[in-house]
């Protein structure tokens, strides 16, 4: 062994993980500048115990006002909301994935010319752009209160959250498998058939079934700007102080969410 | 001639020269081993034979139609007639055996029929029938994915025959088998090759199962074609102007033991 062999146990103890930040001084610079924001932030806030023990208190009452839940008295209401809610998010899903599925196509690069990959691009960037609560002001305005403009926004925003993770899928496909189909003399809509489709259909179904469970819950919520739905029923409830039946709307809202989104996760296990 | 190519040239748009005036022919019927380094240009030959790379110039003739210049409806066609097997076997894996074998009919029938999976009876039948020839007709239900290398490299060839081609095109077919498969997929190439009298432009890296399996073997280094002559004629010197300086003696050994000559030269 000669006098500069490598000596790997010192070089072990020397050894340490690479630091996030590598300079020194700029990593304590900005360590304590963090702690300092915070000491003064929190500083900054100013907390009434008086008025929020008064809170505490209201609060309780509010919440005590929900039991027992009355799934009785406002029976009728009830049923119609939740039904228009399950056939606005059911058609808003089928709507939405069916337009997402050609927008997608166009969104893919390794699919569409620059024009249309573009044009596509704006199409989902615009629908997820705006919160839905937004859209459904806008179509409410349109169309007028009711689940017509709920299931448009919910169709609307579905399109955007479609499109672009299938677009997502079809760019990440084993472009081999496409080729081979191409080289059989396949036509285009024969490539996408047979090439592409096989390849994205378990997200496909699998975003769908996550949409549907999506859509339910943001049916909900549209109602309180009077996009339908059970949404709607609930508001109604609130406003009148009938807060035993809004907790019967929110207990049935709690369990079909669950059983939505139970199953939806089983169909993704399913179809991978 | 099936199939002249002339001055065939490939830049792509990242500017690299992939093919530089290339002329090659194929007789019916003839099966040829494109052998070359890794780069050389082989693959991107074969894919502008059938466009799957667009040509930058020259001229491919195909039985008396002019490939280089279809448009996408007459290319659909022309491809029916040349077949692709591919080195990652390349079958679509979600899709059962059945339908990627039927997948080689796709430039036969319309889009709604092969959407129901409805194929003509004979077609069908074809595909059973070429199954059973390469052993595989209990496996038509199987998914793709679900079999071992050397069986979906027999689907993809399958899928290739059932085009009814006249000329393959084979892109490195061994390159992701053991050796005992490779030698059998060559072996069942060259067999349905003969049967049908199909002319086969094959691509491939090992030396020896080129010149164990072809009579003729074109070289192609850095997209020009350096060698073109029977299997017999491959020597050290003419793998040395292919592939670069190396020690070839135990590459073309296997030609050795029926012609001492070409080792010796």
């Amino acid at each position: 062994m000669s006098a500069t062999a490598f000596d790997a146990a010192a070089a072990a103890r020397r050894w340490r993980p690479p630091p996030l930040i590598a300079s020194p001084m700029l990593r304590y610079a900005v360590y304590l500048s963090a702690l300092a924001y915070a000491l003064l932030a929190m500083g900054s806030i100013e907390v009434n115990w008086a008025r929020a023990s008064e809170g505490v208190e209201r609060g309780l009452r509010f919440v005590l006002g929900f039991f027992p839940p009355d799934f009785t008295s406002k029976r009728q209401d009830i049923v119609e909301g939740l039904l228009e809610s399950l056939t606005m998010t059911v058609v808003s899903t089928v709507i939405g994935v069916a337009l997402s599925i050609p927008v997608a196509v166009g969104a893919a690069r390794n699919l569409a010319p620059l024009p249309i990959y573009l044009f596509c691009r704006a199409i989902i960037a615009l629908s997820r752009t705006f919160q839905e609560i937004i859209i459904a002001i806008v179509f409410v305005a349109m169309f007028g209160f009711g689940p017509l403009a709920g299931m448009l926004t919910l169709a609307f925003a579905t399109i955007g959250f479609m499109a672009k993770l299938i677009a997502e899928d079809i760019e990440d496909i084993a472009e081999e498998q496409a080729e081979a189909i191409r080289a059989t003399g396949a036509s285009w809509f024969q490539l996408l058939a047979w090439g592409i489709l096989p390849q994205v259909r378990p997200r496909l179904i699998g975003l769908s079934a996550y949409r549907l469970d999506i859509n339910f819950r943001e049916s909900a919520v549209l109602g309180l700007v009077g996009a339908g739905g059970i949404g709607d029923t609930l508001n109604t409830a609130f406003d009148r102080y009938e807060f035993d039946t809004a907790a019967a709307v929110l207990l049935i809202i709690i369990a079909i969410v669950l059983v939505a989104e139970y199953s939806s996760s089983w169909l993704r296990r399913k179809v991978q | 001639m099936l199939l002249t190519i002339s001055g065939l040239t490939k830049r792509y748009p990242t500017g690299d020269l992939a093919l530089s005036s290339v002329d090659l022919a194929v007789p019916k019927g003839q099966v040829m081993a494109l052998i070359g380094p890794s780069g050389a240009g082989k693959s991107t030959l074969i894919r502008c034979v059938n466009r799957l790379v667009e040509p930058s110039a020259g001229s491919i003739m195909l039985d008396g139609t002019e490939l280089t210049k279809l448009g996408a409806g007459a290319l659909r066609r022309a491809r029916r007639r040349m077949g692709m097997i591919f080195q990652e076997y390349a079958l679509v894996e979600r899709l059962s055996v059945m339908e990627n074998v039927l997948s080689g009919r796709l430039g036969y029938v319309g889009f709604w029929s092969s959407w129901f999976r409805r194929f003509p009876r004979k077609d069908v039948e074809e595909a059973f029938r070429l199954l059973h020839r390469v052993g595989l007709e209990h496996m038509v239900d199987k998914r793709a994915d679900a079999l071992s290398g050397g069986q979906r490299q027999r689907v993809g060839i399958v899928r290739a025959l059932m085009q009814g081609p006249q000329l393959l095109l084979v892109d490195e077919p061994t390159a992701s088998l053991d050796p005992k498969t490779s030698r059998q997929i060559m072996r069942l190439i060259l067999e349905l090759c003969e049967e049908r009298g199909l002319a086969a432009i094959i691509n491939i890296h090992d030396v020896a199962l080129a010149q164990q399996f072809a009579r003729r073997i074109v070289g192609l280094r850095a997209g020009q074609i350096v060698f073109d002559g029977p299997a017999t004629e491959l020597t050290a010197e003419v793998l040395t102007t292919i592939y670069g300086e190396e020690d070839w003696s135990s590459t073309i050994r296997a030609v050795g033991e029926d012609d001492d000559e070409a080792v010796a030269a």
